[in-house]
């Protein structure tokens, strides 16, 4: 299919590969942000095609990943009432709350549906009027302006029976906490391609020039990724810490603005707890209060849930980086896709589940 | 959920007061939401995501893209080094 598999050409890729290993002469780290460049990475083998001074850890960048478990519990409780019909996208349903999760709640006989898009929870509003219909709405900047639409098009109809599960988290907010973390051992970032796409990169221009680092906003196929990789150790070898673009063909330097515009009309900036991580100061969005009637978190009383997070699952070290998948003692023994631990065995764009599919090798835990 | 997909836009219309159209992708169609590329129209590509379009593929930036790397291996190949970077023992 065009503009992908021109993307996906392994001659290309391979001379991109040749001039890495000509770039390189030093070991450097480097993080992809992005859960789809970590699954694109694992599935192609390009951690293992690198040279051996290359290091990739993978990031946080997977929203059903850091979505913290107060928000999965809560969804649990609303999804759990009797005149509700819950939404969410599909990969939210199998991310283990405390004691369950929502797809046992719909196998408990509860509305629990499957969305593609935001506008099918309004639409169901609409032609339910008799129930609240509720969507989860998780992500990074993706899919907040699907989530902002999906509220202004429910003002706009008077619908009082729709409302969001807000927990949105901002990739910068995160690149920074860890580039500030004494434990930090990233030199460069891989910049997540469609997130950029939605805001731009101008916000990266002052992390690089802070942190010292390059940030290469880069898309998602392997040629991509080996392009992106390759600016970033030019720049790394030449001690430069620029923001370039990799991903031309999809991303500006300003975003979408139609997008952003929308994102700012519903949404303002708050502190998020990010799953595994922790709080970090302004990095996600919260309905503004012009639209509260629209936030299920006011709407349903679900504020005074106590969680209870495996102790085994390690998820929260592997998102910051610090550690692989396959140094937990829980990988493909009790945590497997079918018996999850921790979201990140769970979502499709989490590290310990692209470690499992492409069936990498455990490695010695240290 | 962050995974978007290039699709071809081959049909618009209005739903709900919203800009929508069907996406081809490859062979499979999809409805998805073009408010965030007002100025998008049929036979351009754009990257779909969650069901909303959120870029429109810029054709000429993919083009460079493909025209530099296929320079990049020509030039590989007129110094007699194969495309995984192993002499060939020819050249140009």
């Amino acid at each position: 299919m065009k503009y992908l598999d021109e993307f996906r050409n392994p001659e290309v890729a391979h001379q991109i590969l040749e001039q890495i290993r000509k770039t390189v002469t030093r070991p450097w780290v480097i993080m992809e942000i992005c859960g789809g460049q970590t699954h694109s990475i694992i599935r192609n083998g390009i951690d293992q095609l690198l040279p051996p001074e290359i290091t990739l850890v993978h990031g946080p960048g997977c929203p059903v990943c850091v979505t913290p478990l107060e928000i999965i519990d809560q969804a649990i409780a609303i999804a759990s009432q009797p005149n509700v019909i819950f939404t969410s996208f599909g990969d939210m349903l199998r991310v283990p709350g405390s004691y369950k999760d929502l797809l046992k709640v719909k196998s408990e006989g509860f509305d629990v549906r499957t969305v593609y898009s935001p506008l099918e929870a309004v639409d169901l509003a609409r032609n339910n009027p008799d129930k609240e219909v509720v969507f989860l709405a998780v992500g990074f900047e993706t899919t907040a302006p699907g989530n902002a639409m999906a509220i202004h098009q429910a003002a706009k109809e008077n619908l009082t029976n729709f409302s969001e599960l807000v927990s949105h988290v901002l990739v910068p907010p995160a690149m920074e906490a860890l580039l500030s973390s004494p434990e930090n051992r990233v030199q460069g970032y891989l910049a997540a391609g469609h997130v950029c796409a939605v805001m731009g990169w101008w916000e990266y221009e002052p992390i690089a020039e802070k942190y010292k680092v390059p940030i290469v906003p880069t898309g998602f196929e392997p040629v991509d990724i080996l392009e992106g990789l390759l600016i970033i150790i030019q720049q790394l070898e030449a001690g430069k810490h620029e923001v370039i673009n990799q991903y031309l063909r999809a991303v500006t330097r300003e975003g979408n603005q139609p997008a952003q515009n929308l994102i700012s009309e519903i949404f303002e900036i708050t502190d998020r707890k990010w799953r595994g991580i922790g709080t970090i100061p302004a990095s996600g969005f919260q309905i503004r209060p012009k639209y509260a009637a629209f936030d299920a978190s006011l709407k349903f009383s679900v504020g005074d849930i106590q969680t209870n997070e495996s102790p085994d699952c390690i998820s929260g070290i592997i998102l910051q980086g610090l550690k692989k998948p396959t140094e937990c003692v829980a990988f493909g023994t009790t945590c497997t896709p079918a018996h999850p631990l921790g979201a990140t065995m769970v979502s499709s764009e989490g590290a310990c589940a692209a470690y499992h599919q492409y069936q990498r090798l455990r490695m010695p835990v240290s | 959920m962050c995974l978007g997909i290039p699709g071809k836009v081959v049909e618009i219309f209005e739903e709900g007061g919203l800009k929508m159209g069907h996406i081809d992708y490859g062979g499979t169609q999809n409805k998805a939401c073009l408010e965030y590329v007002p100025e998008i129209e049929i036979g351009q590509y754009t990257i779909i995501h969650a069901g909303f379009a959120i870029s429109i593929i810029d054709e000429m930036e993919a083009q460079q893209s493909w025209d530099a790397w296929r320079e990049m291996a020509e030039a590989a190949a007129r110094e007699g080094i194969d495309l995984f970077g192993e002499e060939t023992g020819a050249s140009a």
